[in-house]
Parts: C-alpha cells; structure tokens; sequence
C-alpha cells in the first residue's frame, strides 16, 4: 500500500496513526528487526505496540505530563524508537541528541529544552547525564536499558526502562484504557518534536513541529515516491537527524514498511548488505565513503576485473549522461548496458547492498555532480533532496526520470517554493513548522506570513527545478569581484579517494587555495604500496611524495573549473577536520569561520611567498589528555 | 581428579605454598607462598625477570615447580595436566598473543569450548542431533555472553592476522572466557595497547570480575601500575623470585622496599601518563 492513501486530518497524531497500524497489522507482519547476536531478531506490530504501550504508562506514573520534554541519545535501536513514540503516545515532546554530542553540547540542549526525562542507551548516555545533572535543575528522572556496566549505578532518577514498563504495566491493570483514552486526547497541532538544528554559525536553535507537519511531509514525499509496505528500511543514521526521523516515523509508519535495525554502527555496512533495503535517505559524506570504497576496491583489483569495470562504467557514463538529457539511450547500448550491468553492476551494487534500491536520496549538504553521475552510471537512482529541519525535512524532491544533478528537483505537492528578490529561498507547505523554542526573534526573521525563510540562495531554472547556491555566506568573490563557489570545489575535490576533506579559501583575495586532509588508509595504503616510510598521518601528509599525489588530484579537478575558481595552491592539514575539535558541524559541515581562525597561520601563509608553515600547537583528546604538534606544513604551487 | 565443591566469595580458591622452579642453577622462584580469594583479582607485579610469568605456568601447570605445593579448591593439583587443570576452570590468556592467526576470531574462540564438548567422533562426523545440538547451544554462549561482553561484533568473521593488535589481545580474553573458567590468569593483557583500548579492558576485566554471569576470580600479571592500582582487590610483589609483600594497593604503594625494587625512587604511578 502506497503512502497517499492514508487520510491526514487536522485531527490525526502520530500516535493515533500508531494505533490504527498496530491494530492492522498486529501480529501478522514485522515493524522492525534488530540484529543482536549475530541473528535478526524481529518485532511484530503486536510487540511494538506492547513495548510502546508499558513504556508510555510508565513514564506517565513515573510524572511525566503532556507537553513536557523528553530527551534520548543512544545509537539506532529498537528501544530508541519505542521511547520517542512512547513520549508522544504519552503527550509528551521529543527531543533527541546526536550520540557524539560533546558535554556542552548536551548540557545546553537538556536545560534549553526543559528536559524532564533523559532516555540513554546505557552506561556512557547515563555518565553523560549524571554529569549535567547537577546543572540541569528541571531533569527529573534518567532512563536507560542497556544493563552492561550499570551494576554500581544506584542513584534513585535512574531506572531501567523494564522497570519502567513494571510499572507501566501494573498502571494498565488499574485502568486498561488509559492508553488508548490518552492518545485520543491528542491533536494534529500539537507539538510532537523539538529538533535542535546544527548551526554552522551559532549556537543550535529549537525547531518545533507538530504531528501535521510531520505527517504531511510523508503524506507528499511518498505521494512522489510511492513504497510499500513490503518494503525494507534500513534505519542506521542518527535519530537526531530529521532525514531519519522523516523516513522512520513519517513515512515509515505511514507505509508500515519494515525498520531494519543494525547490530552495532561499525557493522551497520554489511548489515545493510544483508537487508538489501528498498530506500535509502542519507547524507552526501556517505555516499562520498561509498564512492570512494569502489575506488579503492578498482585500485587494488586484479586487471580483468579492472578492465570489466573500466568497460562497464564508460557505458554506464554514456546511458547515464543521454537519460539526464532525456535523449533516447540507442538499441546498441541497451544491449551493452545490459552487458555491464551482468558483468559488472549487478555484483557491485549488491556488494553495496543496493541491489534492490528504488529510491535513494542524499540531502542535508551539497553534493558533487561526479558523485551523482557515479551512482547513476551504477544504475541507482540517486535523487536530491532538499529541505530544513524547520520544514520537517524535505520540500523539494527529484522526479523519476527527470534528474539533473545541478539541481535539487521540484517542490512535492502542497508545497510552494519561491525566490525572493534578494535571492533567497522561500517556501510554504503544510509541514512548516511553528517557530523555534524560546526564541521570538529567530521565529520572527524565520517565518513571516507563513513563508518559511531558508537562509539559502538560489533560482528555479527553466524546467521547474530549484537550483540552491551555498549558504547565502559562503558563496565568495575574489578581489577582482569575481564570484566562486568554495562548496562546489571541495565537492569536486572530495571525488577523489585520495582526499577526505577540502577546504577552498579565497574570500577578497586575489586567488583560490585550498587546504586538503588526505584519506589516511587510502594514502596510507597508497604509501605501503609505494614502499614509503611514515609513523603516522602527520608525517605521511607532509611527505613530498604525497604532496605530489594530492596535487596530481588538485590538478586534474582545475581542468573542470572555471578560470577564476582554478586552485593556485594548497597545503596539506597535519589533521583530518573533526566535529569533535568544532570544525565541523554534526552533520559534517565544515564550519568556516572557526577554522579561519584557528588555521589563521596555514592562510597567511598560503598568500604569502614562504614555502613551508610552522605549526607549533596544542591539541587536546578527549579523555583531556594534551600533546603538542609541532610540525612544518609545505606549501605547493601549482601551474594555472 | 579433584572433586568440584562449591566455594564461598573469600574462601581461598589458589594457594601456592613454598614453591620453588629452577632452570639450571637460576632459581625463577624460590619459595612463594600466595593466597588467591574467590572473587578478587589479584595482581602479580615485579620488574621484568622477576618470576612473574613462570607463576603463571607453574599455575596452569606449563611449568612443573620442582618444590612445592599448587592447590586449586584445597586439593594439589601438581601432577595434574594443563588440559586437565583447564577442565577445572583454570584459563589464561598469554603476554604474547598465542592466536590462531589464519582462522576467523569466531573459529578461535570456539576452539576454547571445545573442552566442554560432549558429542563423540561418529556424531560430530555426521553431525547428527546431539551435536548439532551442542554446537547451537555453544554458539548461543559465545554470541550472547562473549561476543557482546567484548563488542566484537564487527570483526567476529574476520581472520586474526589481519586484526589490529589490541583487538587480537581482545579475542585471545574471548577465547579464555569461552572456557567459562572460575579462575583467569590474565598475564600483561595491556602490554601494547593504547590508551582507548587500555580504558576498554580494564573495563572488560572488571566485568568479568564483577558481573553475575561471571564472577571470574582473576590474577593479573601487569606493568600499567595505574590501571593495577585503581582494580585490584590485592597486590602481590615479586622480585627475583622472591615475596616482597602482598596486600592492599594501598599497603604495596606505601611500602619502602616496593618502592625501591621495583621502581626505583620514582612515583608508582609514573609509568604512564
């Protein structure tokens, strides 16, 4: 059953939609799979309502009232969905953290969201709590349900969610329709998350939805690509991100298609190989990580198989580049495209457990055409999406058949986008959200007359489709007033495998440089091959060998951009950008205007006439220990 | 063969008492009397050449002490075999990693249950019902207590050689467990590691000792003084096979001659960090 055919009304809340798919699926069908023990262990609809149901009443007798806000970090799991979905049978708001969260991060998210309930995972979530606590004077009571390691834990806000649902049980014997009384309370316009956008820029603000909003963008997102619910999800990027929520909750319970839950997140790959999962939402950075798998396998492959696949993309490429024209693909190549994709797509794309993909989506950041092409020459359909948190996730989507990877796509139904005269991206739908908490100023410049306010830059091309620039920010010129995009160039540059951040400067500036972070195990990998020496990445970034290769790399993406974008130097970083150090954002953005300042040498050395940097540094682990870097970072040239 | 008996937390589980082990004219160890309680870890420190490894073997019966008594549950078990004494519950993991190292981290650490194996020849053959019973019921253990307790999941089909070094010293603490031993030799278990993966075993050490499920009496040969220190229940100090003084951490840190033999004048913990 497709999506659309559910009827979404003022009335409907996320819970009620729970209910009524519980009711029909029951015992019959899986709602979700986990893998623990090595095995897929399954809940029916039958369990998951169980579990929901006890944990709800629970947290009810435990003091939790609607409206007020419960918080949960912790990976991908059953017990995380049943907590969120339980908090919103129970009236309450969800708010949820990114499991790498650092301290200042959580402690300022729980007291800004009037955080009653903390639900973690287990030990580390909890130590995580119990060291804000103190802090956070509204946190009630810590949840968790991961016993390993909790042994010594005795302090009276700390339960167990099986002693949660004890107690939700016995509330259920006292009163066997409390819970179904307590979601028939509920309506569509109340607020059922609080989502804390990732400022590149500022400290995070409090998107708050409703349970219209987020059923109404599923309602239109599967209105565009219909699923089914014999279909299969895979549900392994954070919770915390509205992309998951929007394909675990809006669409997933919508459709009523099976959640696949992986075992631990480093198994999460071969896990997905092994659902096979029908749609796919995610990121650009993981579908950069795929591309750059491929590679590597092509460079370490046998030389037939090299050459397979060497035929089997350039036909790939072709029927790719005629159907992004919308030119008719001619018989010859169907038949050698039907030749690649025995020979060589069929294996690959189930090594990458794409083999039954409908629907794959990226958003969240740009992504580079060189990307797009790659996966669309493999025969995935890789589509953008394009949306905020404050618009429940997504607004605009590419059409079967009519992708153009320069563009984001169309708006779904009920969904308005236009431009404004400066430029920037307006839109209006039934999933605009209802303002930010606690914060009248940022809703008031956000939302005016029902348009929503994105911030972003961009245009609708001739065919319909939006075109988005960077950040209104982060779109450059150089000192002769020409403008350049540093996003485009680090998406070009990250194509190779070689390389695993970039970082393009250049902003009124007489030229464009770039810092680049190689990829330690490729070039590392690339290095044992060469026979080269190094003791870790600091030196073997430094080493002229490796300068070589990266400029070979910076090189070969300077033929495809224009003029004044063209790279004139780079230096290599002694480091790869990491969230945890600020330097990107969650969901890793590069955050530009810290990294200006804390590489302020690596730049005033770049436009200088020096060859080297001196780095003399101090970085701190996490764990607080400190070590100094001292290092000499060499500046290459290249010929423009 | 010794008789199993139910022992109380606190009673003694290991008593060495007088032994002595000579290669030649050296004398590893010239006449140690320790106490191991049920329940504790108890750990064997000394600066290098100082017996500590030859404890370990004349425990798990490598070694044959030519003097002395080893009693397991208060009964000798000298003469007994390593495979034997395996069969007691006594298990150990090695200072240098002992793996298979062509065989998958799953296939090593069945390889510990293999003792506990019933089935016979013609059955394992066939793979018939009790076996295939055995297997299913073995694989259940290892996933669910082992596995999980040492968050290997992503590497459990994986070969051991390919393994980074702290993950192969992982499995070989997998493999021992598979035992499901009452009492564990761990000898330098944190040698090599980093500081990530140090604060990740001495976790699993304390699991092991202090979970339900396990309750594992361990002794722990170990030169990280901090991580000594901050777990132990009691410390035992040896110097050129020789007793120097056993008690508390507290007691061993706080002693003189302690200081002097095995460290010199500089602070215990200084080690590391």
């Amino acid at each position: 059953m497709s999506g659309s055919q559910i009827e979404i009304t003022k009335d409907l809340t996320i819970p009620k939609l729970f209910l009524r798919q519980c009711r029909k699926y029951g015992k019959d069908k899986v709602a979700m799979r986990e893998k623990e023990f090595g095995i897929w262990r399954p809940f029916t609809w039958q369990d998951y309502y169980e579990n929901v149901k006890y944990l709800a009443l629970g947290m009810m007798e435990l003091g939790l009232k609607p409206g007020d806000k419960v918080s949960m970090i912790g990976d991908n799991r059953p017990e995380g969905l049943w907590a969120e979905m339980a908090t919103l049978c129970a009236g309450g708001t969800a708010v949820w953290l990114f499991q790498d969260c650092m301290m200042d991060e959580v402690k300022y998210i729980i007291d800004h969201s009037d955080t009653k309930f903390f639900v973690g995972e287990g030990q580390e979530e909890v130590d995580k709590a119990l060291s804000i606590k103190g802090e956070c004077p509204k946190l009630e009571k810590v949840l968790w349900d991961d016993p390993k390691g909790m042994r010594n834990y005795h302090q009276d806000f700390l339960v167990s969610m099986n002693k949660v649902q004890e107690l939700g049980k016995e509330a259920d014997r006292r009163d066997p329709e409390l819970f179904e009384k307590t979601i028939e309370k509920g309506h569509g316009d109340d607020v059922c998350l609080l989502f804390y956008t990732s400022g590149t820029t500022s400290l995070p603000k409090g998107a708050l939805l409703s349970h219209w909003n987020m059923l109404t963008m599923g309602r239109n997102l599967m209105a565009v690509d219909p699923c089914y619910d014999t279909d299969d999800f895979v549900s392994y990027l954070p919770f915390a991100w509205i992309g998951e929520q929007m394909m675990s909750i809006s669409c997933g319970l919508q459709i009523g298609y099976t959640l696949n839950f992986p075992e631990e997140p480093e198994t999460a790959q071969e896990n997905i190989r092994e659902i096979g999962p029908h749609v796919m939402f995610a990121p650009p950075r993981l579908y950069e990580g795929y591309t750059r798998q491929v590679q590597v396998k092509y460079i370490d492959a046998t030389w037939i198989k090299r050459k397979i696949y060497e035929l089997g993309t350039k036909v790939g490429y072709k029927v790719a580049n005629l159907r992004f024209e919308k030119q008719r693909v001619p018989a010859y190549l169907s038949i050698f495209h039907w030749l690649a994709y025995l020979l060589m797509q069929k294996k690959l794309k189930d090594h990458l457990g794409m083999s039954r993909l409908r629907h794959a989506y990226t958003g969240g950041a740009a992504m580079g055409p060189d990307h797009f092409r790659f996966f669309h020459a493999l025969g995935v359909n890789l589509k953008q999406i394009y949306g905020q948190t404050e618009i429940a996730g997504i607004s605009i989507v590419h059409r079967d058949g009519d992708v153009k990877f320069d563009t984001v796509g169309t708006p779904i139904p009920e969904t308005e986008v236009k431009i404004t005269e400066d430029g920037e991206i307006i839109s209006k739908s039934p999933s605009v959200f209802l303002g930010y908490y606690k914060n009248e100023k940022a809703t008031e410049e956000t939302l005016v007359d029902g348009w929503l306010y994105s911030g972003d830059k961009g245009f609708i091309d001739e065919d319909g489709h939006l075109v988005v620039f960077d950040r209104s920010k982060d779109v450059m010129t150089l000192n002769d007033g020409r403008p350049f995009s540093p996003q485009y160039l680090e998406t070009r540059l990250k194509f190779s495998p070689y390389i695993s951040e970039a970082w393009v400067i250049g902003h009124e500036r007489d030229f464009v440089t770039a810092v680049m972070c190689i990829d330690y195990s490729v070039v590392g990998k690339w290095a044992d091959e060469k026979k080269l020496n190094y003791t870790s990445y600091m030196e073997l970034s430094q080493k002229p060998q490796v300068c070589d290769l990266v400029q070979a790399q910076i090189e070969e993406a300077n033929k495809d951009i224009p003029g004044p974008a063209k790279i004139h130097k780079f230096v290599n970083l002694y480091k790869v950008f990491d969230a945890d150090d600020e330097e990107l954002t969650r969901t890793s953005k590069l955050r530009r205007a810290f990294v200006e300042k804390r590489y302020e040498d690596i730049v005033r050395g770049l436009y200088g006439d020096d060859e080297t940097v001196h780095m003399d540094t101090t970085i701190t682990y996490e764990d607080g220990r400190e070590q100094r870097i001292k290092t000499d970072l060499h500046i290459r040239k290249i010929n423009v | 063969m010794v008789q199993a008996q139910a022992l109380k937390q606190g009673d003694t589980l290991l008593e060495l008492e007088n032994v002595h082990m000579y290669f030649g004219k050296v004398a590893a160890l010239a006449g140690v009397d320790i106490q191991v309680k049920k329940g504790e870890i108890h750990s064997i420190i000394g600066p290098n050449g100082a017996g500590k490894t030859v404890m370990m073997n004349c425990i798990n019966g490598l070694y044959s002490p030519q003097k002395g008594t080893i009693r397991y549950k208060g009964q000798p078990i000298n003469q007994l075999k390593p495979h034997l004494r395996a069969k007691l519950g006594i298990s150990r993991t090695f200072q240098k990693i002992e793996l298979f190292g062509g065989m998958s981290v799953l296939d090593n650490i069945r390889l510990g249950r293999h003792i506990h194996m019933k089935s016979g020849i013609l059955s394992g053959s066939f793979y018939l019902g009790k076996t295939k019973k055995e297997e299913i019921e073995n694989r259940q253990f290892i996933e669910e207590e082992i596995i999980d307790l040492l968050e290997i999941e992503s590497i459990r089909d994986k070969t051991v050689h390919m393994l980074p070094y702290g993950l192969q010293k992982r499995v070989e603490l997998g493999r021992a467990l598979a035992l499901d031993p009452e009492l564990l030799l761990l000898d330098e278990p944190l040698a090599g590691l980093n500081l990530e993966e140090v604060e990740d075993m001495a976790r699993f050490i304390l699991d092991i000792n202090e979970e339900e499920r396990w309750k594992v009496t361990c002794i722990l040969v170990e030169h990280d003084m901090g991580v000594v220190m901050d777990i132990s229940h009691s410390v035992f100090v040896l110097n050129f096979g020789n007793r120097i003084v056993d008690g508390t951490p507290a007691e061993v840190q706080g002693n003189p001659e302690v200081v002097k033999a095995y460290l010199g004048e500089e602070d215990l913990y200084s080690t590391r960090r």
